[in-house]
């Protein structure tokens, strides 16, 4: 009862939401189904990249360069997949090189207490220069990735078919998403981790390593990235582009924020910012309004100014996110 | 009564005295200590030891080494050189995890509760039990309850820890220390922030604690305390042990002189008030809180040139608003602050200080100091842009620094060079160069809260014959405390604060110390 009144603003408009898809979905089946599906095809690599920033900002990490760390697993992903003509071996190149590009910024930043920002801004830009560099034209999947089916799940009008039946990477995204709120708000490491990101020092004097815990954080949370750029080069289109993060790195951290540093919130928040491009096409598909298509695609970008102004000093990052910790100072 | 296995340890009342003389039952022991960082010497040599059912105060000035001590007994600091014998163990104490096993607990100065969880998340931070994978919360409030009422400390489980007040966040953090097997509690200044019945009311938790066995050791430099409780008082100086002492044997005054190694005045010498014109007034001043509801409600009050004026209450009853009110930092609701007959109640902090008001702020290091800043900077921060400190847009350095070095000498602030960065230096120095910024451009109303807060024995003495010779100066001063002994000893007139507005007011020649403890508690 305690957290239904806390959380009662958030509860009641999550009723809201669903109950406004399903009126559409009443109205206009195979619009609401399309529109739904782009939008949460659009949001999965943007769920992913932003528990990527919520398990680094949670304990402590700003991660700025979560767009490198997806660039580089798209690219891993798919050129692996690519050469071995196995998917499996480019998804997991994809989540191992994501990381090794974690755990680049763990032990730079945590370890070695570099800026976190430059070390963000150096993931990034190494990102781009080697994914650049190596970028080989012409190489193509044989295969796609399969369809799944969840049975029963998967009859659920409106939601079944949108969210329990696609590849396996955006079927997994659901359950790591799950996985991740259970595990930060329920389980014990979840509880140190958000110690050792709001308050570093009551973490250390009660015995938990901060370090570690950081060290840990931060490299699965590559591992996510990673997972997220295999899915745009792999599920999404199964092609490799540079630059084919287009920004949905920087994108996620808004979404985190708008999202107030929770997994299930930053789903829903992604899912809302996939809503309106899928709007805005559908729009400009219909000719309702007659717009040039790049006003369309800049939607989700002129959205994160809004989102962001709307959210600031409303919504209050974890304390200690940005500082490194050095043991015995501060307390 | 069900007897659990541990109870016959306890239950040795009678024996315990005399087995403890006879084995030496030493809990912790050490012995040659030292710690350095850079070339500054934090412990010399040190050697103590603490034995089972004791309380052992650590005295000594800030900067003397207490904390860097307690510390290194917790793991969080590696001595140089040294042993620290845990119940014989000589073995390095690793880190505090280790401590924990071994039977520390420690209670941090700046608490180490995290703020954004419940009182129940943080009491099993660190040693989190599960059911099924899962944080078991229900065991976790049921802990809380327990501990609550085996102590006589009552917290809500479910309360975050930033919306409690700093007296339940340290009953929070206590309890958090004694929710492990804890044979030896260390209390880091524990009542710095505590009103004096919250005060009280730890030193009672401390004895209990200490007649079921646990060992206590506790650093103050608050000499009542350490009389009121300890067994035997350690006092440090400049990170060495200088003197050892059971308290029944010493007094205040002998304690005092220990610590800073001559004779302190605890009473403030001052001549009668030639008091004068008005200078401060404030009429029905209403201020809001942070929380938009009225802390200061109604205040009336009138300081004249050359007399101290006290504002005695507990904390949380308007002193804060009042004095951002005063200083600009607050906009008032409604009422009048004139200073000298000008009407300042809209003015802003540059404003209040261009009027003439020199304010030594409650919270030094949010509001008094620019941490990074220099020192010399820092001396000037209330005037950087006024001549001689500037000409124009160009700030003259060498004016800034000959000031700095003028200030430095006459405040006595002990520090490696005016360069340095404020935040490098101990609260009494810091407390120190806010005392000398304010006071030394004359300002015709000094107002000081909580002047002498975690500041030592010797700074304190030095602070407050610095107010008595502004008010023999003709300045008029507002002293705001929490410390009842400051506002008696130092005040000319003293006006008690409950609920916002002033309920009793009278001179201190007159002022009654349990009267006024009576009116503070709102019994009027």
């Amino acid at each position: 009862m305690a957290w239904f009144s806390r959380n009662r603003s958030v509860t009641l408009t999550a009723v809201a939401i669903i109950v406004a898809a399903y009126v559409f979905y009443a109205i206009n089946q195979r619009v609401a189904v399309s529109m739904i599906d782009f939008a949460w095809s659009f949001a999965v690599p943007l769920v992913l990249a932003a528990c990527v920033g919520v398990m680094g900002e949670r304990s402590g990490v700003i991660n700025i360069g979560i767009e490198g760390q997806m660039l580089v697993g798209a690219f891993s992903g798919f050129f692996t997949a690519a050469a071995t003509q196995s998917l499996w071996a480019g998804v997991i190149a994809g989540v191992l090189s994501g990381m090794l590009m974690g755990a680049f910024l763990a032990w730079t930043t945590v370890k070695w207490q570099m800026d976190q920002i430059i070390a963000g801004v150096v993931i990034n830009i190494i990102a781009t220069g080697l994914t650049s560099f190596y970028y080989k034209s012409g190489q193509s999947l044989t295969h796609v990735m399969p369809n799944i089916d969840i049975p029963l799940l998967s009859k659920i009008p409106l939601i079944g078919p949108v969210f329990f039946e696609g590849g396996p990477i955006a079927l997994t995204t659901l359950v790591i998403v799950a996985i991740l709120h259970f595990a930060l708000f329920r389980t014990r490491w979840g509880l140190r981790t958000r110690a050792v990101g709001e308050y570093p020092s009551a973490a250390d004097t009660a015995g938990i390593n901060v370090i570690a815990m950081r060290l840990l954080n931060v490299t699965i949370a590559g591992g996510l990235a990673g997972l997220a750029g295999a899915y745009l080069s792999m599920e999404a289109t199964p092609t490799f582009e540079r630059g084919m993060t287009a920004g949905r790195g920087f994108l996620a951290l808004a979404i985190m924020i708008f999202g107030a540093w929770r997994p299930l919130r930053a789903f829903a928040a992604a899912l809302f910012f996939g809503f309106t491009s899928a709007l805005a096409s559908q729009l400009q598909a219909s000719n309702i309004v007659s717009l040039p298509q790049q006003f369309i695609n800049l939607l989700p970008y002129v959205l994160t100014l809004v989102v962001l102004a709307a959210a600031a000093g409303r919504v209050r990052p974890p304390a200690a996110a940005g500082q490194p910790f050095v043991k015995g100072e501060g307390s | 009564m069900t007897a659990s296995p541990s109870t016959p340890a306890y239950g040795e009342e009678t024996g315990a005295k005399d087995r403890r003389a006879a084995t030496g039952d030493r809990l912790l022991d050490i012995v040659g200590l030292s710690k350095s960082f850079g070339t500054v010497r934090a412990n010399r040599d040190i050697s103590l030891h603490v034995e089972r059912g004791e309380i052992v105060a650590l005295l000594g000035e800030n900067g003397a080494g207490k904390s860097t001590l307690v510390k290194q007994i917790f793991g969080l600091q590696a001595p140089d050189e040294g042993t620290i014998a845990i119940k014989g163990d000589a073995a390095p104490i690793k880190d505090p995890k280790d401590a924990i096993r071994r039977g520390i607990g420690m209670e941090h100065q700046h608490f180490q509760l995290v703020p954004v969880m419940t009182v129940a998340e943080n009491m099993i931070l660190g040693h989190e039990t599960t059911k099924h994978g899962q944080l078991d919360l229900e065991g976790a409030r049921q802990l809380v309850r327990e501990l609550s009422e085996k102590h006589g400390l009552a917290v809500d489980p479910d309360a975050e820890i930033e919306d409690l007040p700093v007296g339940t966040q340290q009953r929070v953090e206590i309890l958090k220390a004694l929710s492990r097997k804890v044979d030896l509690l260390i209390l880091d200044e524990p009542t710095a922030v505590l009103t004096p019945q919250e005060t009280d009311e730890l030193l009672e938790v401390m004895k209990e604690l200490a007649a079921g066995g646990t060992s206590i050791v506790f650093i103050t430099h608050k000499l009542r305390e350490v009389l009121a409780v300890a067994d035997r008082v350690y006092v440090l100086r400049q990170g060495s042990v200088v003197g050892e002492v059971a308290a029944a044997d010493t007094d205040a005054r002998g304690l005092a002189t220990m610590m800073v190694g001559r004779e302190v005045v605890l009473r403030v010498d001052k001549d009668e008030p030639k008091p004068g014109a008005d200078v401060l007034r404030v009429a029905d001043l209403v201020v809001l809180d942070d929380r938009a509801l009225p802390a200061v409600d109604g205040f009336t009050l009138t300081v004249r040139a050359g007399e101290i004026v006290g504002v005695a209450g507990v904390e949380g009853n308007g002193q804060r608003e009042l004095v951002e009110a005063i200083a600009g930092m607050r906009p008032p609701k409604g009422g009048l602050i004139t200073l000298l007959g000008e009407d300042i109640t809209k003015a802003n902090p540059h404003q209040t200080h261009v009027a003439g008001i020199g304010h030594i702020p409650e919270d030094r290091e949010r509001h008094g100091l620019v941490g990074s800043y220099s020192l010399a900077d820092n001396m000037v921060l209330n005037r950087f842009d006024e001549k001689p400190f500037a000409n124009g847009f160009v700030r003259n350095f060498e004016a800034v620094r000959e000031n700095g070095e003028a200030l430095f000498k006459e405040f006595d602030v002990r520090a490696a060079s005016v360069m340095a960065p404020a935040a490098s230096l101990s609260g009494g120095n810091k407390q120190k160069v806010v005392v000398a910024r304010e006071m030394s451009f004359g300002p015709k109303l000094l107002m000081a809260a909580q002047p002498t807060r975690g500041v030592d024995v010797g700074s304190i003495e030095f602070i407050h014959r610095r107010i008595v010779a502004a008010r023999d100066e003709g300045a008029a001063v507002l002293l705001v405390s929490a410390e009842l002994d400051e506002v008696l000893s130092l005040s000319d007139r003293i006006a008690v604060i409950h609920g916002g507005k002033v309920v009793a007011e009278m001179p201190a020649a007159d002022a009654d110390r349990t009267e006024i403890g009576r009116l503070m508690a709102g019994d009027h």
